[in-house]
């Protein structure tokens, strides 16, 4: 009988399939489509201490197997989501993940701690809403915080640290491609305490307006994911798998059953879908069973036996 | 997956597509298109044209990557369609007027069908097309081409006013019809990845902070949105 279930940060996923933050909403909106129970887990809208309006202009463009986004993190803040969300991810039966953003340090820390006391309050009533914080030092498409932490590996670690310290839920740091040195940002964050790195991001891309001769984004660059970015993505979880002990939610592209398994056989416990969520708004549904007949088909029964094997 | 029945050049890079099956949806929502597997990466908001004995169609402008594809299509041929979509015209007492600009027509005739008897304007800027198939349903068709159709309506004879076309044109009209007692609706186009409120590409910029034209709208009653503040659309 094959098992598509593994635990990341002592969590347990019933399957590798995780919905990566900002392509999914907070989960109702895909429930109407399919039972979001069948996933592996999900992750939220990244979330800021107050609310966000996001970018303003053009917040979409296509590209060759990708698209590059710049919604800015439009978001409508930790208080308002702990309130008005948390008590559907209550009737969740599937790992419930907050990504947590921030302008500065003093942000993600009080935003750490309003999710952890939040939580520490419903725990203590038997209930549970939220598993693990993804911490967001990743995001390409804002000004403050986002990727400006999330470049310098020494800059990071004072985020990490501050967050780790916030906390006692499990942390994973969400890593961007354009980290200096991405093994170094994810060692980094192992020996600060994360309890797993999810990885990558967007990839900061341009796209020119070539007829009124400037960018068609407000914020000049944005985020490019997708299929073209999955080589990448693949490479950086291989290198980053071969570095740290603590286990990797690997994304990036994955369109098929087939990416998932290259995922995890470069060292991935659980992957994350993204941008396949527009092309597909049942990705979900479809990519658990398509996990499970490459297991029968492959006559593997866990995914441990193929996981990390290059 | 849907079957493409039949894909007709209208005008100059319009086309009327019809699809088979059962399909709902009410006047003024739209469903996600898609006839390709993995580029263009996302699917098209396209607004219902009609509804038909199993059959939908959909009005649609030549424009890019993926109108280009739904251009291509002939009978037979495959076609993936998710909805229907957004929130839809509301259903308005009284007298009414929709105003469609261009392509900004399209949603207009599954409403014109729906309401009773409304006046319609419609305003193109080089060629006319379709106007005779809203006539049956309308009190009075005005047609305009090369002028400017938000000009020719006296506001005051009217309860409510529901318009689609150009960003410009809706706030043009928007405008011009402050004052006048009719209440206006306007269906806006924005681009959109998702098409179920999860994304958050298309926020549009509104009196009381953002709302997503895909779960929201894609109609607004015209005095939430700040057309001064919206740009990109």
């Amino acid at each position: 009988m094959q098992n598509m279930a593994c635990k990341v940060a002592g969590v347990h996923f019933k399957n590798p399939i995780v919905m990566a933050s900002g392509t999914f909403g907070f989960g109702k909106e895909y429930a109407k489509l399919y039972d979001i129970n069948r996933l592996g887990g999900i992750s939220g809208k990244g979330l800021t201490l107050a609310p966000k309006a996001g970018n303003p202009g053009v917040r979409v463009w296509e590209t060759p197997s990708g698209m590059l986004n710049s919604v800015g993190l439009e978001n409508p803040g930790i208080e308002y989501f702990l309130k008005e969300e948390t008590p559907y991810w209550e009737t969740l039966d599937t790992a419930r993940i907050v990504n947590l953003g921030g302008g500065c340090i003093e942000d993600y820390r009080i935003g750490a701690e309003l999710i952890t006391a939040h939580e520490k309050r419903l725990r203590e009533g038997g209930r549970c809403s939220i598993d693990i914080i993804e911490l967001n030092i990743s995001c390409p498409n804002v000004k403050e915080g986002g990727i400006a932490y999330g470049v310098q590996t020494e800059t990071a670690r004072a985020v990490v640290r501050e967050v780790r310290q916030a906390t006692s839920l499990p942390l994973v740091v969400k890593l961007s491609p354009n980290a200096e040195n991405i093994v170094e940002m994810a060692y980094m964050c192992e020996v600060e305490g994360a309890d797993g790195i999810s990885l990558i991001n967007t990839i900061s891309g341009m796209k020119i307006d070539t007829r009124l001769r400037k960018s068609v984004f407000h914020n000049l660059y944005a985020g490019l994911s997708g299929p073209a970015i999955k080589p990448i993505a693949l490479r950086m979880v291989h290198q980053v798998a071969q570095h740290v002990k603590i286990p990797i939610m690997g994304m990036g592209g994955i369109t098929t059953a087939n990416d998932v398994i290259e995922f995890i056989m470069a060292g991935a416990s659980v992957i994350q879908i993204g941008t396949y969520n527009f092309m597909n708004p049942r990705a979900g549904e479809q990519m658990a069973d398509g996990i499970l007949k490459w297991m029968e088909q492959e006559k593997i029964v866990s995914m441990d036996e193929i996981r990390g094997i290059l | 997956m849907n079957t493409v029945k039949s894909n007709v050049k209208i005008a100059k890079d319009v086309y009327l597509m019809k699809i088979e099956g059962h399909f709902e949806g009410r006047m003024g929502q739209f469903y996600m298109l898609r006839a390709w597997s993995d580029y263009p990466v996302l699917s098209r908001p396209i607004s219902i044209y009609d509804i038909g004995v199993q059959e939908i169609s959909f009005l649609y402008h030549v424009v890019g990557e993926g109108t280009e594809r739904f251009k291509q299509l002939e009978a037979g041929d495959p076609i993936q369609l998710e909805g229907p979509y957004g929130n839809g015209f509301p259903v308005v007492q009284g007298k009414v007027a929709l105003v469609g600009g261009g392509i900004g027509i399209a949603p207009l005739y599954f409403a014109a069908k729906q309401l009773q008897q409304p006046d319609i304007y419609l305003g193109f800027s080089r060629e006319s097309y379709l106007v005779d198939e809203f006539r049956p349903f309308a009190g009075e068709v005005v047609c305009d081409v090369g002028g400017i159709i938000v000009n020719q309506i006296d506001y005051t004879r009217y309860d409510a006013v529901i318009t689609c076309g150009p960003h410009v044109m809706m706030k043009a009209l928007t405008e011009r019809a402050r004052g006048s007692g009719a209440k206006v609706y306007v269906s806006l186009e924005k681009r959109m990845a998702c098409g179920i409120g999860a994304c958050l590409v298309c926020s549009v910029i509104c009196q009381g902070g953002n709302r997503k034209a895909c779960v929201d709208g894609p109609v607004f009653a015209a005095e939430e949105v700040r057309f001064d503040a919206e740009h990109g659309v």
